[in-house]
C-alpha cells in the first residue's frame, strides 16, 4: 500500500448531508489528530452512522469538505476505502473458518502482497494472543478473543486510521481493558481511533469525546474536560431510605433539572447548589427525613442527558416524535 | 430471612434459586447458583455475554429445564409447576418478541390472548400501559416502523399485559441508547412502585447501579451478591487516579513496575489499583519522575462496579492482578 502523508487523521469542515428535506448531518466540522482515540457519540438517529459513512468514502456529503488520512473526501472516496480500517461489535469473523483461513480470508480481501502476507499474519496473531489457537475454529472462541482476532483482521492493511463501532460492547471488564490497552498501543504508533459509541464504558477510553445530537455536534472535549467544564449544572447523590418516593417527591420543584434513581439513592441535577439546598430541605420535611446529600462529579452519561436536555428546551418545537 | 415452615412458602420470597445448574454437554452455562429475591427488590444479574445470564432467565421463566437444582418462582416450581408460573410472570427476551407486522395495539392483543386476559378488562389495561409507555400516540403504528427505544417499550407492555407480579428482563436496554434507557428505567421505577419484583439482566455495570441488589455472573458461577455499595466495599484497597501530560508513555512505565492488570488508562486518566494507597502515590511521583513525566495529579477515587468486576475476575482466574498483592512481588514482573 502506497505510504499516505498527512497531519490530521480526519480534518472536516462544513460537512453536510440531507435525506430529501431531513438534514441527517448538519455542517459538522471536526478535526482528529494523528495518534488520537476519538469518541463519536450520540443517540440513535442523531447522525452518527451518516457522518462516519461519509467520512469512509461510502457516502457523498452535500456540502461542506475535508480529508480523512489526507485524501479528499469527494473526490478520493475510493482511495479512502482502501487506506481505512474498520471493526464492529458484530466480529464480521467467519465462525467455521480457523483463525488463520479467517486471517487469509482478509488478506485477500485487502490485496496483502504475496510477500508481505506471512508477516502480517504472524504480526495479527501475535497481537491477538492467539499462538495456541491456529487452527481453532473460530466460533470456539471466547468473546474477547473473538474480539481480538476481529481487531487484527481489520488492520491486516495497515491503515492509518481505524473505526470502531461499539467494539467491546458485551465482553468482560478484562478482555475490554485488554482491548483498550491494544488500541491504545495503536494510538502510540500514530494510528488514529475513530470509535462510536452508546456506551460510557467505552466513551471514557477517548481522548477527546464529540457529541452528535440531531444532526449537530453539541459537545466536544476531553471526558475529564466535559465533566468540570461543560456542565453548568450541578450533580447530587442523595441517598435515603427510600430513593423512589424521593425521586417523585423532587422532581417537578423549580429548579430541578433531573432525578433519576439509582439502587439505594438518587441523581440529582439542579440549576444552582440553592436548589438543591431547598430541595434536601424539603426532603427533610416530607418524603425523606433520613436523606443525606453529596455533590458529585457527574458521569459522562449524566453530562450527555443534561446537554441533549439544554437542547431541546433552547430549541422548543422541535419534534420529540421518532420516525 | 428464615423460613417459618418451609411447607409454607414465604409470602415475602419471590424468587429462590437452590444450587441451580444447567449443562450443554460439557459447558457449565448455569453452575450451581443459590439466591433468594425478596418481593420489591429491582435484582440485577450482571456479567458479560455468555457467562449465563440468558439461560439463567429461561430456567426461572420455565422455558427451560435445569439438568439439577431447584428454583421457586412466584411460590410455584419452575419445573414441576410450569404452567403457574408462566402465569404469574412477565418476561421480556432480548429480541423483545414483537410482531412486526402488526401494529402496537396488535401486538398488546395477541399478548393478551396468549395470557387469556378477559376481553372486559382489556381497553383499561391497554389504556392504562399505553400511557404508562409514552405510547400512546403511536397505538395505530405497526411495530417494524418504531424506533428502537419504543420497541423496548412497547415489548414491555406487551409483558405486562396481564398484570404479572414478577418481571423478568433479559438485556432489556441493549443496542438502545442512553436517553431511551433513561426513559426505560423510569418506567420500571414506576413499576418497582407498584411492588413489581424485577429481574433484570445486564452487561453493563453502570447500568448495574440502579438496582436495589446485584449479583456479578461469571461463567455460570455467582462471584458476589450485594446492594451495589456492599459490593463496592468487597474491593480491598484504592484505585489512584493519575493525570499526566503524557499518559500513554506513563500506563508503558507504570506497567512494569505495578502488575500489569492494576494499571488500565481512560483516554486522559490512568486507574491503578493499589493496596496502600500512600505508598504508591510516592511510587508513582517516583517513576513518572524518573522519565520526566510531569504528574498533574494523583488522587484516590473510590471504585466503580467494574473495578470491583475486574479484581474478581481476576482472582477467580488466578491472574497476577489482586489488590492484596504485595508491592515486592509487584515489582518482579
Amino acid at each position: 500500500m502506497q505510504q499516505l502523508r498527512f497531519e490530521k487523521a480526519v480534518d472536516v469542515t462544513n460537512l453536510e448531508k440531507r435525506f430529501g428535506s431531513f438534514v441527517a448531518v448538519n455542517r459538522i466540522s471536526l478535526t482528529v489528530n494523528r495518534g488520537e482515540i476519538f469518541g463519536f457519540l450520540g443517540p440513535n438517529g442523531a447522525g452518527k452512522s451518516t457522518t462516519i459513512r461519509m467520512l469512509c468514502g461510502i457516502l457523498t456529503p452535500d456540502g461542506g469538505s475535508g480529508t480523512v488520512a489526507g485524501l479528499d473526501v469527494r473526490a478520493q472516496s475510493e482511495t479512502i476505502k482502501q487506506h481505512i480500517g474498520y471493526m464492529s461489535q458484530k466480529f464480521s469473523l467467519y465462525e467455521d473458518l480457523t483463525v488463520e483461513e479467517n486471517i487469509d480470508f482478509y488478506s485477500g480481501i485487502y490485496r496483502i502482497p504475496a510477500h508481505k502476507k506471512k508477516e502480517r499474519k504472524e504480526w495479527a496473531i501475535g497481537m491477538a494472543g492467539l499462538e495456541r489457537h491456529r487452527n481453532t475454529m473460530t466460533g470456539f472462541l471466547a468473546g474477547g478473543w473473538k474480539q481480538r482476532l476481529s481487531l487484527g483482521c481489520a488492520i491486516l492493511h495497515e491503515p492509518p486510521i481505524l473505526f470502531l463501532d461499539e467494539p467491546t460492547s458485551g465482553v468482560d471488564p478484562i478482555s475490554r481493558r485488554r482491548f483498550w490497552d491494544l488500541i491504545s498501543d495503536l494510538a502510540m504508533q500514530k494510528i488514529t481511533g475513530f470509535v462510536t459509541t452508546h456506551f460510557r464504558e467505552e466513551a471514557e477510553y477517548c481522548d477527546r469525546i464529540a457529541l452528535i445530537y440531531r444532526g449537530e455536534m453539541i459537545a466536544l472535549g476531553a471526558p475529564r474536560s466535559l465533566k468540570s467544564e461543560e456542565s453548568r449544572h450541578q450533580f447530587f447523590d442523595v441517598s435515603c431510605r427510600n430513593p423512589l418516593v424521593a425521586v417523585e417527591a423532587v422532581r417537578n420543584l423549580p429548579g430541578v433539572r433531573d432525578a433519576a434513581a439509582f439502587g439505594t439513592s438518587f441523581h440529582l441535577s439542579t440549576e444552582s447548589a440553592q436548589v438543591a439546598q431547598e430541595a434536601l430541605g424539603f426532603l427533610h420535611r416530607g418524603a425523606a427525613p433520613d436523606a443525606v446529600m453529596e455533590k458529585i462529579i457527574p458521569s459522562l452519561e449524566d453530562i450527555f442527558v443534561s446537554l441533549i436536555e439544554t437542547y431541546d428546551k433552547s430549541h422548543q418545537g422541535v419534534s420529540e416524535v421518532n420516525q | 430471612m428464615m423460613l417459618s415452615n418451609p411447607a409454607q412458602p414465604n409470602q415475602d420470597v419471590a424468587i429462590r434459586l437452590d444450587a441451580l445448574r444447567r449443562y450443554f454437554g460439557s459447558t457449565k452455562a448455569v453452575d450451581g447458583i443459590s439466591l433468594t429475591i425478596m418481593r420489591g427488590e429491582i435484582f440485577g444479574l450482571v456479567g458479560p455475554d455468555g457467562a449465563g445470564k440468558t439461560t439463567t432467565m429461561r430456567l426461572l421463566t420455565s422455558i427451560m429445564e435445569p439438568t439439577s437444582g431447584k428454583a421457586m418462582v412466584g411460590g410455584f416450581d419452575v419445573v414441576n409447576d410450569a404452567e403457574s408460573v408462566k402465569e404469574s410472570i412477565g418476561y421480556m427476551s432480548q429480541k423483545f418478541g414483537l410482531y412486526q407486522d402488526l401494529s402496537v395495539i396488535e401486538n398488546l392483543d395477541f399478548f393478551a390472548d396468549l395470557y387469556g386476559v378477559p376481553g372486559k378488562d382489556r381497553a383499561a389495561t391497554y389504556d392504562r400501559l399505553l400511557s404508562f409507555s409514552n405510547l400512546t400516540p403511536f397505538k395505530r403504528r405497526l411495530a417494524g416502523r418504531l424506533s428502537g427505544g419504543m420497541k423496548q417499550k412497547l415489548g414491555l407492555a406487551c409483558a405486562l399485559v396481564h398484570a404479572p407480579s414478577i418481571l423478568f428482563l433479559d438485556e432489556p436496554t441493549n443496542r438502545v441508547d442512553p436517553l431511551s434507557r433513561r426513559d426505560f428505567w423510569r418506567i420500571l421505577t414506576k413499576l418497582h412502585r407498584q411492588n413489581v419484583t424485577i429481574f433484570v439482566s445486564t452487561a453493563y455495570l453502570d447500568e448495574a447501579e440502579r438496582c436495589s441488589r446485584i449479583g456479578l455472573l461469571h461463567e455460570g458461577k455467582l462471584l458476589a451478591v450485594g446492594t451495589p455499595a456492599e459490593i463496592k466495599c468487597l474491593m480491598r484497597g484504592t484505585i489512584l487516579e493519575v493525570t499526566t501530560s503524557s499518559p500513554r508513555t506513563a500506563v508503558t512505565l507504570l506497567k512494569h513496575e505495578f502488575p500489569a492488570d492494576s494499571v488500565a488508562i481512560f483516554g486522559d486518566r490512568i486507574h491503578l489499583a493499589v493496596e496502600n494507597s500512600e505508598l504508591s502515590m510516592n511510587d508513582v511521583n517516583r517513576i513518572l519522575g524518573r522519565a520526566k513525566i510531569a504528574v498533574e495529579g494523583v488522587r484516590s477515587i473510590p471504585p466503580t462496579l467494574e473495578d470491583v468486576f475486574v479484581s474478581m475476575l481476576a482472582e477467580t482466574n488466578g491472574s497476577s492482578y489482586q489488590l492484596n498483592i504485595s508491592r515486592e512481588a509487584g515489582k518482579l514482573e
